[in-house]
């Protein structure tokens, strides 16, 4: 019950634009976005995996599957490890895919607010 | 005490027969009569009337007296010693305990230097204090009444006390128990009301007699604003302020302050120090609080380009420019072997590190993050003035050198001892350390530029792209950033250009909430009369302590732009709960919102354009997408620049 509420919130609140982000996303990266919310990966490394105060960057270079599993599996330091319990395979999996989906970002400098 | 002869006993008999008798009947106060029976026939009114209590507890019990109180009202005398000291401004929300004092500032005094300010909150009133030191290096004055106004206030003072920031605090307070009125006043009175703040305030006083006031005022100020400065309280009898000057007081004087030099170092210690800078292999300076004014800022550049030593800006002042290629982070401090601090918060936690994942019974691990053999030095005025309750004092840490000493005030000789202290051999190294150092600096732009690029076009929008666009509307103003929220604050201290002392005010001190709003206004008031253009990044959870700040900033026309970091919760509380949810292998309970139950600002989301507009400001938003924020920014700053202030909700990445 309280995953069907939770999903039905981030559903609306995605619905609504609130974590937007960008437009063409597959459904399974979609899937991934929610979960990302969900286990609250964004809460140090941004909706977008930017990095943050809080987290680096997961994005652009997104580690290979097998290496993020074990990281979260087994952080020992700033990050709390995620066991199985909390996070499955699979939503990690997804999760994986998301940020994988997420389009490269611009090079600084095409970005004249970045150019000075 | 003095209030013995302030008030004509005529009156205080008619006040007692008037007011306090009456609170034990059950009459009502209006003056209207009524008879029994008629009440007892009527339908009750859907208003009743308030009895007798409630009216005293509305109004303080008072009633004002009809005889003119002869002679020059010692409240006055009290205005000319505040003139004497030129303070500009009286941030207060009035209180009774004080109306003596309020009265003569007023109309005695044409409201004019100090001019009283009306704020919604004491809190707000000694935040504004805060901001409006810090962008003029002038104090000003907060009046706050008795035990309730000032514990409203106490969070504010603590963020000054540990910001070391002066503000001179008039506290109201009814002394003579068998004198006061009975009820409210009487609650709102203490024996010694400076005890609420006294762990986080550099000094107090409660003067007796006028003269007694104009020591301890002139004292106050000087202590205030001797490094390192802090806080003042003075509580200021009712009785005192209300009486009429006696004929025994005719030779009062207002004492001359002549301000205090600051704490310099030791010479023997400074020369040590010297020794070190000019012949370790990697020194580092680090400094929090070390630059007063702009010449504190220009004495370091002076240091370090004499050594060619990185320098590590911890953010409580500007202390460095940050368009310097001396200007580095803090990952520096791993490899040096000499490290000088200059007015640290905490040297601990500068040199070591703290690991939140558990270990140790779920304290985590306390780590070392500097080489063995480094030797530290720290020129600290704060060991000076320590107080035991507090623990703003930080961990302890062992120094090989320390000087309890103002920092700024020390430099110009420390910067002589190393001029003779550098032989040629070591000019080489430094040239050498100086090529790597302007090398490293372009890295690091260039590396900030490539994450301000992650998340540009992203909603909620990223920090780096709202500060970003902000930048081509006020590059060519003299502006001044009076706050940030923490969460927001390294964005733009990377990114904008900061060269000058008032362009970055620090932090809040104690990093207690309800500071941004309030230390923004006074800070722009401050700026107003200097012709800088001030703006903040608020956060969203500091915001709503203090709303009514808002009101003070239209209502006496001080223009600043206020940009809300919305990310809609307490974001420094999200992943302590996520965390400990993860410890505990339990899933952090969402209930409805983003972050764990207790920690989100939604459902509803906050209208803060809404809540600012009802208060007079410019608003828009809330902006959710990056593409609008740029137009929206040029209106903002166009109407600031007209003299009035304007707020734009931005939905942000969390941090």
């Amino acid at each position: 019950m309280r995953f069907v509420v939770r999903s039905q919130v981030w559903l609306a609140a995605i619905a609504a634009g609130l974590v937007l982000g960008f437009a063409s996303m597959s459904s399974a990266s979609e899937k991934g976005k929610q979960l990302f919310v969900k286990h609250g990966c964004w809460q140090c490394h941004g909706f977008v995996g930017q990095g943050g105060l809080a987290g680096p960057a997961l994005t652009p270079e997104v580690m290979p599957f097998e290496a993020m599993n074990n990281f979260v599996r087994n952080s020992s330091r700033a990050m709390p490890p995620y066991t199985e319990a909390i996070l499955s395979n699979a939503d990690l999996t997804e999760i994986h895919a998301y940020l994988v989906s997420l389009p490269k970002p611009a090079d600084p400098n095409s970005v004249p607010l970045l150019k000075q | 005490m003095a209030r013995k002869d302030a008030r004509p006993d005529v009156s205080r008999r008619k006040f007692l027969a008037g007011v306090a008798v009456a609170g034990a009947a059950t009459t009502v106060a209006t003056g209207a009569k009524a008879s029994p029976g008629a009440t007892a026939n009527k339908r009750l009114p859907s208003a009743v009337m308030p009895n007798t209590l409630q009216i005293a507890a509305e109004t303080g019990g008072l009633r004002e007296p009809t005889t003119q109180i002869p002679g020059r009202p010692a409240s006055d005398y009290m205005v000319d010693v505040i003139k004497s000291m030129k303070i500009e401004y009286i941030y207060s929300n009035p209180a009774s305990s004080f109306r003596g004092l309020h009265e003569s500032l007023i109309n005695y005094g044409k409201n004019t230097m100090p001019e009283f300010l009306t704020v919604t909150h004491e809190e707000a009133s000694v935040a504004m204090c805060h901001g409006h030191f810090k962008a003029t290096g002038k104090p000003q004055m907060a009046l706050m009444h008795g035990t309730v106004g000032l514990q409203h206030a106490a969070m504010a003072v603590y963020n000054a006390w540990a910001d070391r920031v002066p503000l001179i605090m008039i506290g109201g307070n009814d002394l003579d128990a068998s004198k006061r009125p009975p009820g409210v006043p009487t609650v709102h009175s203490a024996q010694d009301i400076n005890a609420l703040v006294r762990d986080f305030t550099k000094w107090d006083d409660q003067p007796v007699s006028l003269q007694h006031f104009s020591q301890s005022f002139v004292r106050a100020y000087k202590y205030a604003m001797t490094p390192p400065y802090g806080p003042v309280m003075l509580a200021l009898d009712a009785g005192v302020q209300q009486a009429s000057i006696k004929p025994e007081e005719k030779d009062l004087y207002t004492p001359k302050y002549i301000p205090a030099s600051p704490p310099h170092a030791d010479p023997a210690a400074l020369r040590e120090t010297a020794k070190l800078l000019v012949n370790a292999q990697n020194p580092v300076i680090v400094a929090d609080r070390c630059a007063r004014t702009q010449a504190g800022i220009d004495s370091l550049v002076q240091l370090a380009e004499l050594i060619q030593c990185p320098v590590v800006n911890q953010q409580n002042r500007v202390n460095f420019p940050n368009t310097h290629y001396l200007s580095a982070g803090p990952a520096v401090i791993r490899n040096a072997d000499f490290i000088l601090g200059l007015e640290l918060t905490d040297f601990w936690a500068t040199v070591g590190g703290w690991v939140d994942n558990g270990e140790h019974d779920g304290h985590g691990i306390m780590e070392s993050r500097h080489r063995p053999d480094v030797k530290l030095a720290h020129i600290n005025s704060v060991e000076l003035n320590t107080k035991s309750n507090m623990q703003d004092f930080q961990r302890f840490m062992p120094v090989d050198i320390l000087m309890p000493a103002d920092a700024q005030a020390s430099l110009p000789l420390l910067i002589e001892y190393v001029k003779q202290a550098i032989t040629g051999d070591r000019k080489t190294v430094f040239e050498q350390r100086g090529a790597a150092r302007r090398k490293a600096y372009a890295q690091a732009r260039a590396s900030m530029k490539q994450r301000a690029a992650l998340g540009w076009d992203a909603s909620p929008i990223s920090i780096a792209r709202m500060t970003a666009e902000l930048w081509p509307h006020i590059k060519d103003l003299d502006w001044s950033m009076v706050n940030s929220s923490s969460g927001a604050a390294p964005w733009p201290l990377q990114y904008f250009p900061i060269d000058k002392h008032y362009q970055w005010l620090g932090r809040s001190g104690a990093a207690g909430q309800g500071y941004g709003p309030p230390a923004s206004i006074g800070a722009a008031l401050g700026n107003k009369s200097l012709g800088r253009f001030s703006f903040s990044y608020q956060g969203d959870g500091d915001f709503m302590y203090v709303p009514g700040s808002l009101w003070t900033a239209t209502h006496h026309n001080i223009p600043m732009l206020m940009m809300i970091h919305n990310n809609r919760g307490y974001h420094q509380e999200v992943m302590h709960v996520q965390r400990l949810s993860n410890r505990r292998n339990r899933v952090a309970n969402l209930g409805k919102t983003m972050g764990p139950v207790g920690t989100s600002i939604e459902n509803p989301d906050i209208d803060y354009a809404a809540m600012a507009k009802s208060m007079g400001w410019w608003s828009a938003g809330p902006i959710k997408d990056p593409a609008e924020l740029g137009t929206v920014l040029a209106k903002a700053v166009q109407v600031v620049r007209a003299g009035e202030p304007a707020l734009i909700d931005v939905w942000n990445q969390p941090r």
